[in-house]
């Protein structure tokens, strides 16, 4: 049984002529504890789907399955349980007038934990944040410590599938580095299953195994990591994608 | 005098209940007609250094320079009208975070037009003609629809292509881009620097480039600033960045994730107290 | 990005504890925040200047009895209009005959109970109306928004008018009918700024963790549209006030003889060229009260404004 499996995945917004098919008949199928890689080109519908599969978009037909359960239109709090979602830009994701205890209070108590004070201590231990931080606001935090926070919300129902919207697109390489460590800790640690999106395929090479290529709505194609270093790639626009950011590297 | 930007001995203050915190500490710098790549850790000063240029430092932070011209005119005792005049006309700035910086009930591309107007005299058909162009040319797809899309509707990417299609629209002479392609992928990417690139060589723009992407502002940029703590701790020539000296740099180079050489774990940058007291490195010309 | 430590406080005064760069319990963290703003607040030296007028005036009609020197409603035809000075009577006697200081003391009251329940009733209706439009967005909005246009269509005073005539005339009808009049101009604002937060980031992420809408709008959403609101209800307060006057004078507001500010200064309107102060006087206070309202409604949105509260 695996973590995610979409199958024939469509989203459109609008109606009408203003009808936009945003994501086309999409399939994805990530096994338990694998780390999955989506790129491509910007407003191919990454984000997209990442949005469809924890409910954020209404307009969607197809299946979509996660550990086995069918996905209906409405999620429920059982599902919202195994899955959560870390959104791209830690300055837009967390409210300007909550402390971080508030923040995390507050998804404790929706998810129905009892030890409230003992988990917010205990997931600001998880993302590398001291006590310190737990009464900042987010306007006294850096970027990076933003993410941070973000991911503690995340981790904080104890989900076992993680989506990752471009984690560290807006942190320094220093940040960066810190933040992948850490996620690379938490799946070792709690053999989490991740699908990450990022248009940086250095950080989608350190992180994932698989990755799929978007372009115009559609995954063109599927490929392991190991291809894609050695540059087998058999689609054209996958084959342009690998050398232009290999090409930035050096 | 040859170039468009002269900074010397630059400070930006901002006094806080404990004591007055120096964000940009004395930085010395010149652009001519060239990419002027600045880099560094979060918190470094670099779009601090950027806003104080264009005098957009919201209160009660201070700027503070020994000399701030731009093309021999003085910016820092400028008036706000004066100031208001150069900015977009003279200088513009991509701010970092595209998604704020838009309005979120007006349409994209009742925005661009109204930069437009705001700038030009031309008629409503006329800019909407070029705002299309504009959307056009940083590569955002089906641009007719775009333009009718709200800014939560649009992607991370087309975002902040939309700001850099409404800084370029008044051609300015100084252009300030602040982290403007952290969101693209390579390939859309390219294109984006292309533009600019075609403004510094054709029109003689200077660009200065804010990144926190170090192999990009290396290939990209003539020369790069490193920034560290509200200092410059080094300056060199973009293509040999890779060969800088500072256990800082090397220390940002070091944790970038690598396509080609895998590492089961990044380097995490260990700070040296000692560097944040270094005298701050001249980048006159 | 450095580790704050978390210091020992035990012999910090209390201003350290409120300063404390790293709170160490959640009062701590809420005190500091309010003491933040009010030492904002405090810098603001109009906003002090309004602060202090208010709480004057609160101080006045709270001790009315005390500081009165006469009965405000003994009448005394043979002392009638009588210069400010004059034996005894601080702003000297209105047509009856009654001390008008003590009037404007025991007026204070009747003026700050109407702008209490109009600041409650108005922005709380205004509020809820405005955030349900624009969190539920489609027809909920049209229709909300529709109608909350009919009521702006109408001049306030007009409008008030019509109500109070319709329910009687009374100081309770006139809160009522200027609460009717006001809320409008508050959904109009709640739902501007409900519009710019309900697609923010870090409402889907609430909305990720399983909150219901009636969650995410009274915890989320209220907190941030609050600011705006509180700013303009104190702009507002001087124009609510002035309403209340305006009912008052035309008779339709508190009746007589109560001492309400806009009645008396209906009452003097009659001797203005011969007896200046029995209609100056009542028009000073509501002067003064609605620039204090208007001196602190500045200062607080210097406090309350989102982008000021940065750092
Ligand atoms: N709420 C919406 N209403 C209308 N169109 C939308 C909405 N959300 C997304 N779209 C459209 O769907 C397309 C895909 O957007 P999406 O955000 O998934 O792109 P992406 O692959 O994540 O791109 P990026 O890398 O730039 O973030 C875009 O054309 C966008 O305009
Ligand atoms: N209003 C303010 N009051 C006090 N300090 C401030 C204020 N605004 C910014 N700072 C501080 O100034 C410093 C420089 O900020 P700046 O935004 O220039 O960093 P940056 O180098 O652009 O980082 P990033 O890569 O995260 O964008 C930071 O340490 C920040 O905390
Ligand atoms: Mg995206
Ligand atoms: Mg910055």
């Amino acid at each position: 049984m695996s973590a995610i499996d979409i199958n024939a995945l469509n989203v459109w917004f609008g109606e009408g002529d203003d009808r936009n098919h945003a994501v086309k008949n999409v399939s994805l199928k990530i096994a338990k504890g694998e780390s999955f890689g989506l790129v491509g080109e910007s407003g191919s519908g990454k984000s997209t789907v990442l949005r469809t599969l924890v409910g954020l978009v209404d307009d969607w037909d197809g299946r979509m399955e996660v550990d086995g359960k069918v996905l209906g239109r409405k999620r429920d709090g059982a599902f919202y349980k195994t899955v959560q979602m870390v959104f791209q830009d830690p300055y837009a994701s967390l409210h300007p007038r909550m402390t971080v205890d508030q923040v995390l209070s507050e998804v404790l108590k929706l998810h129905g934990f009892k030890d409230v004070n003992d988990r917010v201590n205990r997931l600001l231990e998880q993302v590398g944040l001291g006590g310190g931080f737990r009464f900042r606001y987010p306007h006294q935090l850096s970027g990076g410590q933003r993410q941070r926070v973000a991911i503690a919300r995340a981790l904080a129902p104890e989900p076992r599938i993680l989506l990752l919207d471009e984690p560290t697109s807006a942190l320094d390489v220093s940040v960066q580095a810190e933040i992948l460590n850490l996620l690379t800790d938490l799946r070792a640690e709690f053999g989490l299953t991740y699908l990450m999106v990022s248009h940086d395929l250095g950080v989608i090479g350190h992180m994932c195994e698989r990755i799929a290529v978007m372009q115009f709505g559609e995954i063109v194609e599927e490929l392991d990591v190991e291809n894609m270093r050695k540059l087998s790639a058999t689609h054209a626009y996958t084959k342009h994608l690998l050398e232009s950011s290999l090409g930035s590297v050096r | 005098m040859s170039h468009l930007l002269d900074v010397e001995n630059l400070w930006v203050k901002f006094p806080t209940r404990n004591g007055v915190f120096d964000a940009v500490r004395g930085i010395s710098f010149s652009l001519g007609r060239e990419r002027l790549g600045i880099v560094g850790e979060s918190g470094s000063g670099k779009s601090m250094t950027g806003r104080a240029v264009l005098q957009l430092i919201r209160k009660p932070g201070r700027v503070e320079a020994d000399r701030m011209e731009m093309n021999g005119t003085d910016l820092l005792g400028a008036s706000d009208k004066a100031m208001r005049k150069i900015r977009g006309r003279h200088i513009s700035m991509i701010m970092q975070d595209p998604k704020y910086s838009l309005n979120p009930v007006m349409t994209v591309g009742q925005q661009i037009i109204e930069a437009l107007r705001t700038h030009e005299k031309v008629s409503q058909a006329e800019a909407r003609k070029r705002a299309l162009e504009m959307l056009d040319a940083v590569a955002i797809r089906d641009p007719e629809r775009v333009m009718g899309l709200y800014p939560h509707e649009v992607s991370g990417g087309m975002g902040q292509r939309i700001m850099i299609a409404m800084m370029l629209i008044p051609n300015p002479e100084i252009l300030i881009a602040d982290e403007p392609t952290s969101a693209l992928d390579v390939s859309v990417q390219l294109q984006v620097l292309e533009i600019m690139d075609k403004l510094v060589k054709d029109r003689g723009m200077g660009l200065i480039f804010i990144s926190h992407d170090l192999n990009l502002v290396s290939k990209f940029c003539d020369r790069v600033v490193i920034m560290y703590a509200g200092r410059i701790v080094e300056v060199c020539e973009a293509s040999k960045l890779h060969e800088a000296k500072h256990p800082y740099t090397q220390g940002l180079l070091n944790s970038v994730p690598d396509l080609v050489h895998p590492r089961p774990r990044l380097e995490v940058l260990t700070r040296d107290p000692a560097w944040r007291e270094a005298p701050s490195v001249s980048a006159l010309l | 990005m450095t580790q704050p430590t978390a210091k020992p406080q035990e012999t910090l005064g209390w201003r350290a504890w409120l300063t404390a760069d790293v709170p160490a319990s959640r009062a701590q963290a809420r005190a500091a925040a309010w003491f933040n703003g009010w030492l904002r607040f405090r810098s603001n030296t109009l906003a002090m200047v309004g602060l202090i007028i208010l709480l004057f005036i609160i101080l006045c009609a709270v001790f009315a009895p005390l500081l009165a020197t006469h009965d405000p409603f003994v009448q005394n035809l043979g002392n009638r209009l009588q210069p400010p000075g004059a034996d005894g009577h601080i702003f000297g006697t209105d047509s009856l005959g009654r001390d008008i200081y003590s009037r404007l003391l025991f007026g204070a009251r009747i003026s700050i109970y109407i702008v209490l329940l109009v600041a409650l009733v108005a922005p709380l209706l205004g509020l809820i109306v405005g955030t349900i439009a624009g969190y539920a967005g489609g027809w909920v909005d049209v229709t909300l928004m529709r109608f909350t246009d009919i009521f702006l269509a109408f001049p306030r005073l007009i409008l008030a008018l019509a109500f109070v005539a319709a329910l009687g005339a009374g100081i309770e009808n006139a809160v009522l009918a200027i609460s009717l009049t006001a809320w409008p101009p508050y959904a109009r604002i709640a739902r501007a700024e409900t519009l710019t937060i309900r697609n923010s980031d870090f409402i889907h992420a609430v909305r990720l963790q399983g909150a219901g809408p009636v969650r995410i709008i009274t915890r989320h959403i209220w907190p941030l549209c609050i600011s705006s609101l509180v700013i303009r209800v104190t702009l507002d307060m001087a124009g609510i006030i002035l309403t209340a006057a305006g009912l008052g004078f035309l008779g339709l507001g508190a009746q007589p003889p109560s001492p309400e500010w806009g009645a008396m200064i209906a009452e003097g309107r009659k001797y203005i060229l011969d007896y200046w102060w029995v209609a100056t006087i009542p028009g000073l206070a509501i002067f003064s009260i609605s620039l204090a309202f208007n001196l602190l409604g500045d200062g607080l949105r210097d406090v309350l404004d989102p982008k000021e509260a940065g750092r």
